[in-house]
C-alpha cells in the first residue's frame, strides 16, 4: 500500500493506540494535517502550542499512556519546549511531533526553521529527525517505546515538510523493526540487593518509607500499600506522589520538604531507615543534602540507576520498575518470616494518627521477622502521632482580613472544594503557593487524582493540563485549582475547552499577587516587593471567562464560597471560573526556608512556642 | 598541565555509539549541560559500520565516574560504555606539529624525532613537520622538548584507548552496564 509520509505517520500513531492528540497546524506540518480529517484520532484545536505540550501531559497524567502533542516548525516547535522541558523533569511520557521545514532547506535559516532535535536535546529522552518516509512507521514505534519503557519520559519527532509529502510502502512495524541496540532498560531488581534491603527493613527501629513519582509510573499504589501495612511502616508521599498512598491511612504522614507538614520532615530527619521507593532525593525534599537525615540508611528503589548516589549515596541501591521491586521485596518478607497478613489490613480514617494503625503482620514463629524490634518501631510510631497531634497543619480561619482579599484564607476555599467533590475528583495546578495549599490541604485518597508540575516548576501548567487530563477521564470531575499569576499565563486555552466541550472547573485563587514570590521578599528580603503586585482587578477574570464562553463566578467572603462551588458542579456543559478572592498576606507554612537543613523547619505561627517547647526539651 | 595517565583525576571511556547523526552533539551536549568536564576526546568509525566510537577522557574531579557513566547510558545511541582506569588502558595519541627548524637547529629536532621514533612528514627550508605516535605520556615528554625550537602550529588528536590484556588473554577492562 503506497502512502504520503503524512498517511504513514497518522496511521502509525493510530497503530499504537493514540485516541486523542493535541496541536496547532502551520506550514510545515500543513500535508499532516490533511490526513487527521479521515483519522480515528479526535485532534483538540489549542490556542497557543504550550497548551498541547500540557494538555498532552495532564492526559498522560491521569491515563499512563503516552500524551500526544502535534505543531508546526520553528516556533511551533520552540513553544512546545516548556511542556517537552516540563515532561521531561517529571517523568510524563509524550510523544511530540513537529514540523520542519523540507530537507534541502534545513540549515538554510528558511522561514519557520528552527533547529528543534538541537534545541530539546537536553529536554527530550531521544529525538529524531526524519530524513525518510520509509522510516516513519518504525520512529514512530520506536518514539513510544522509548517514552513509555524504563522511567518515562518525553521523545519529539521532526518530521520535514517533504518527508510528508513523499509517497512510502507502508508496513506495520514488529519489535524486530526498532532498532534501538543502545535502549534496553533494567526492571527487575537485583535479589541479592532486594534480600539486603529486607533485612534493613525487618532491623529498622526508625524507618519511613519515602513515596516518590516513581510509585504512580510504574503503577504500584496497591503493592506499596501491602509494603506498608504488613510493616506498619509509615509513609511520606512527595508532591509527584500525592495519592500513591492514602491521604487518610493512619500510615501516612503526608507531603514532606520545602512545606511539607512537621511530621512528614521531621519523620525523615529522625529516621534511621529512609526506603526510597521511586524518589529522587530532590532539593525541595532534602533541604540541605549534607543535614539532611542524618542518621538514617537509605535503600533507595529507582528504575533510574542516574538516580542511585546522586544526591545521597544509598545503603542498598536497586534499579528496577517499583512496582516489580516492591513485589521482590514482599516475597522476600515471606520468605524471612513476615507474610500477608488480613489483620494488618487498615481502614482509611482521616482523622486517625499513625499510632492507630496495627502494628503490622504478625511474624511466622521461629523466623527472621520474630527479631524485628517491634517495641522500637512502636515507640517510633508513637512520638510521630504526637507530633502529628502538636503540629498539625494549620491557618487561622477566623483571624479576620490581614490584608487585601479580606478574610477569605485560601486554604478554606480548598477545605471547603475538597469536602464538596467527589473523592476521586482530580485536581490540576500551576506553580506557586496555591499549588503548595492544595498539596497540603486536599486529600489525596486516589492514585492519579493529582496532576501538577513539580521538577520544573512551571507557571500556567494547570488550566491547559486541567483540559487534558478531563479528556483523558470525561467520567471524572476535574478542577484545576490556579493562581492569579498562573491563570495569565494560559488562561486563553479555556478557549480551546469551551469550543471543544471539555468542562473542567477553575478555582482562581486570586491574592492579586506573585504570592509565592511575595512570600519570599516577605520573609527574607524584608518586605521589600519588588514587581509582584498583579491586582484583584486587572483583568477583569469572571468577565474575561465569559468572554471565552465559560461561565464566570466572583467569590468574596467566606460565605459564598460553598454556593459557588455548588453552582459550578453543578455545570457541565462548559467550563467554569471562579474568582476567589483571597487574603494576599497568607503564607504558606510549614516552610523550610531554602538552603537550611530541614531541622530548621518555620511552623505556623500559632504553633511557635510548641516547637520551641519541643527543641529545648531535647526531643533528639 | 598535568599529565593524563598519570593520576587519578582522569579515567578513560570507550563509547560505542550508534553511527548516526547529531550523536556526537548529544554527547557533547550531556557534558556540558551536567558540568562534567572533558579532557580529551576522539572519535572515529569502529569495525563495525553501524557505530563508532568516542574516545573520552574525563575528569572525575568534576563529577563521580559513576554518574556520568550512567547519564551516558541514558542516552538512547549509547550502546556501550566500557571504562579504562589508568592502569588498565593501552592508550595512545597521535601529535603532528610543525616546528622552526633553520640550519642552526634542524639536525637537533631530526636527532629528538629519531630518539622518540617519530618521523618527519615535511620539509622546508626553515621549518619541518614531525608526527609522534605514543602514550600520552611520551608525547607529552617529546611535546615538551620540541617547544624550545618554536612551535608553529601543534596538534594532538586525544587519547584512543583499548583495554590492556590480561595474563589469560582477556580484556581488564569494565564494561559498564553493556546491553
Amino acid at each position: 500500500m503506497e502512502l504520503t509520509g503524512a498517511q504513514a505517520l497518522i496511521k502509525s500513531l493510530e497503530a499504537q493506540g493514540v485516541e486523542v492528540m493535541f496541536g496547532l497546524p502551520g506550514g510545515a506540518i500543513l500535508p499532516v494535517y490533511d490526513p487527521i480529517i479521515d483519522s480515528s484520532i479526535r485532534h483538540v484545536l489549542v490556542r497557543h502550542e504550550q497548551g498541547a505540550g500540557h494538555m498532552a501531559e495532564g492526559y498522560a497524567h491521569v491515563t499512563g499512556r503516552p500524551g500526544v502533542a502535534m505543531v508546526t516548525s520553528g516556533p511551533g516547535a520552540t513553544n512546545v519546549v516548556t511542556p517537552l522541558a516540563d515532561a521531561f523533569m517529571d517523568s510524563v511520557p509524550l510523544v511530540v511531533v513537529t514540523g520542519q521545514v523540507p530537507t534541502s532547506s534545513i540549515g538554510t535559516d528558511a522561514f519557520q526553521e528552527s533547529d528543534i532535535t538541537g534545541i530539546t536535546m537536553g529536554v527530550t529522552k531521544h529525538n529524531w529527525l526524519v530524513t525518510d518516509a520509509a522510516d516513519l512507521p518504525r520512529i514512530v514505534a520506536e518514539a513510544f517505546h522509548v517514552a513509555t519503557t524504563g522511567r518515562p519520559g518525553p521523545v519529539l519527532i521532526d518530521v520535514p515538510k517533504d518527508v510528508s509529502t513523499a509517497t512510502m510502502t507502508w508496513y506495520e512495524p514488529t519489535e524486530a523493526d526498532l532498532d534501538l541496540p543502545g535502549f534496553h532498560p533494567a526492571l527487575e531488581g537485583d535479589p541479592a540487593a532486594i534480600r539486603a534491603a529486607a533485612d534493613l527493613i525487618l532491623a529498622a527501629e526508625r524507618p519511613v518509607i519515602y513515596a516518590g513519582g516513581g510509585i504512580l509510573k510504574a503503577r504500584a499504589a496497591d503493592v506499596l500499600r501491602e509494603l506498608a501495612e504488613r510493616t506498619g511502616i509509615p509513609v511520606v508521599t512527595t508532591l509527584m506522589a500525592r495519592g500513591a498512598f492514602p491521604d487518610s491511612h493512619p500510615l501516612c504522614l503526608g507531603m514532606p520538604g520545602m512545606h511539607g507538614n512537621f511530621t512528614a520532615v521531621t519523620s525523615m530527619q529522625q529516621s534511621d531507615l529512609l526506603i526510597a521507593l521511586g524518589s529522587r532525593f530532590d532539593d525541595r525534599v532534602t533541604g540541605k543534602p549534607s543535614a539532611f537525615a542524618p542518621g538514617a540508611r537509605v535503600i533507595h528503589v529507582d528504575i533510574d540507576p542516574a538516580e542511585h548516589h546522586k544526591v545521597r549515596r544509598a545503603d542498598v541501591a536497586i534499579a528496577g520498575d517499583c512496582r516489580l521491586v516492591i513485589e521482590e521485596l514482599l516475597a522476600a518478607l515471606d520468605a524471612a518470616g513476615l507474610p500477608h497478613d488480613d489483620d494488618a489490613r487498615v481502614t482509611l480514617d482521616p482523622s486517625a494518627t499513625v499510632a492507630d494503625a496495627p502494628p503490622g503482620a504478625r511474624a511466622v514463629p521461629g523466623s527472621k521477622a520474630v527479631g524485628r524490634p517491634a517495641e522500637r518501631v512502636a515507640e517510633w510510631r508513637a512520638r510521630l502521632a504526637e507530633w502529628q497531634r502538636t503540629f498539625p497543619l494549620t491557618y487561622e480561619a477566623d483571624a479576620g482580613p490581614t490584608g487585601p482579599g479580606g478574610g477569605l484564607k485560601p486554604q478554606f476555599v480548598l477545605e471547603t472544594l475538597r469536602d464538596a467533590t467527589p473523592d476521586d475528583t482530580i485536581v490540576a495546578s500551576g506553580v506557586g503557593q496555591h499549588q503548595m495549599f492544595a498539596s497540603q490541604w486536599w486529600r489525596f485518597d486516589h492514585p492519579y487524582t493529582w496532576v501538577n508540575s513539580g521538577g520544573l516548576g512551571t507557571m500556567g501548567f494547570a488550566v491547559p493540563a486541567a483540559i487534558g487530563a478531563k479528556v483523558g477521564r470525561p467520567d471524572r470531575m476535574v478542577w484545576a485549582v490556579d493562581g492569579d499569576g498562573c491563570f495569565q499565563m494560559t488562561a486563553q486555552e479555556l478557549v480551546t475547552a469551551s469550543s471543544e466541550r471539555i468542562p473542567v472547573k477553575i478555582a482562581i485563587l486570586n491574592n492579586a499577587y506573585l504570592g509565592m514570590v511575595r512570600q519570599w521578599q516577605e520573609m527574607f528580603y524584608e518586605e521589600r516587593y519588588s514587581e509582584v503586585y498583579l491586582s484583584p482587578d486587572l483583568p477583569d477574570y469572571v468577565g474575561w471567562a465569559e468572554a471565552m464562553g465559560c461561565v464566570g463566578l466572583r467569590v468574596e467572603s467566606p460565605d459564598e464560597v460553598a454556593p459557588a462551588i455548588d453552582k459550578a458542579n453543578d455545570i457541565d456543559d462548559r467550563p467554569v471560573v471562579i474568582d476567589f478572592r483571597t487574603d494576599a498576606f497568607e503564607k504558606v507554612y510549614p516552610m523550610v526556608p531554602a538552603g537550611l537543613s530541614n531541622d530548621e523547619i518555620v511552623v505556623d505561627p500559632s504553633q511557635a512556642t510548641a516547637l520551641a517547647a519541643l527543641r529545648s526539651g531535647g526531643a533528639r | 598541565m598535568t599529565a593524563p595517565g598519570t593520576d587519578h583525576r582522569h579515567h578513560t571511556l570507550s563509547v560505542l555509539v550508534e553511527n548516526k547523526s547529531g550523536v556526537l552533539a548529544r554527547v557533547a551536549g550531556l557534558f556540558s549541560r551536567r558540568g562534567y568536564n572533558i579532557f580529551s576526546l576522539a572519535v572515529a568509525p569502529s569495525d563495525d559500520e553501524r557505530f563508532s566510537r568516542i574516545t573520552i577522557v574525563v575528569d572525575v574531579e568534576s563529577s563521580p565516574l559513576e554518574q556520568i557513566v550512567q547519564q551516558l547510558h541514558k542516552l538512547v545511541p549509547v550502546v556501550a560504555i566500557s571504562e579504562l582506569a589508568p592502569s588498565d588502558a593501552r592508550e595512545r595519541e597521535l601529535l603532528l606539529a610543525t616546528v622552526g627548524a633553520g640550519p642552526e637547529t634542524r639536525g637537533q629536532v631530526i636527532q629528538l624525532v629519531g630518539v622518540y621514533e617519530g618521523k618527519i612528514i615535511d620539509v622546508a627550508p626553515d621549518r619541518l613537520t614531525v608526527m609522534l605516535a605514543g602514550a600520552p605520556e611520551t608525547v607529552d615528554d617529546f611535546e615538551e622538548l620540541i617547544r624550545g625550537y618554536g612551535i608553529v602550529e601543534l596538534q594532538r588528536t586525544g587519547r584512543v584507548a583499548l583495554p590492556r590484556l590480561d595474563r589469560a588473554g582477556g580484556r581488564a577492562g569494565r564494561a559498564l552496564g553493556v546491553a
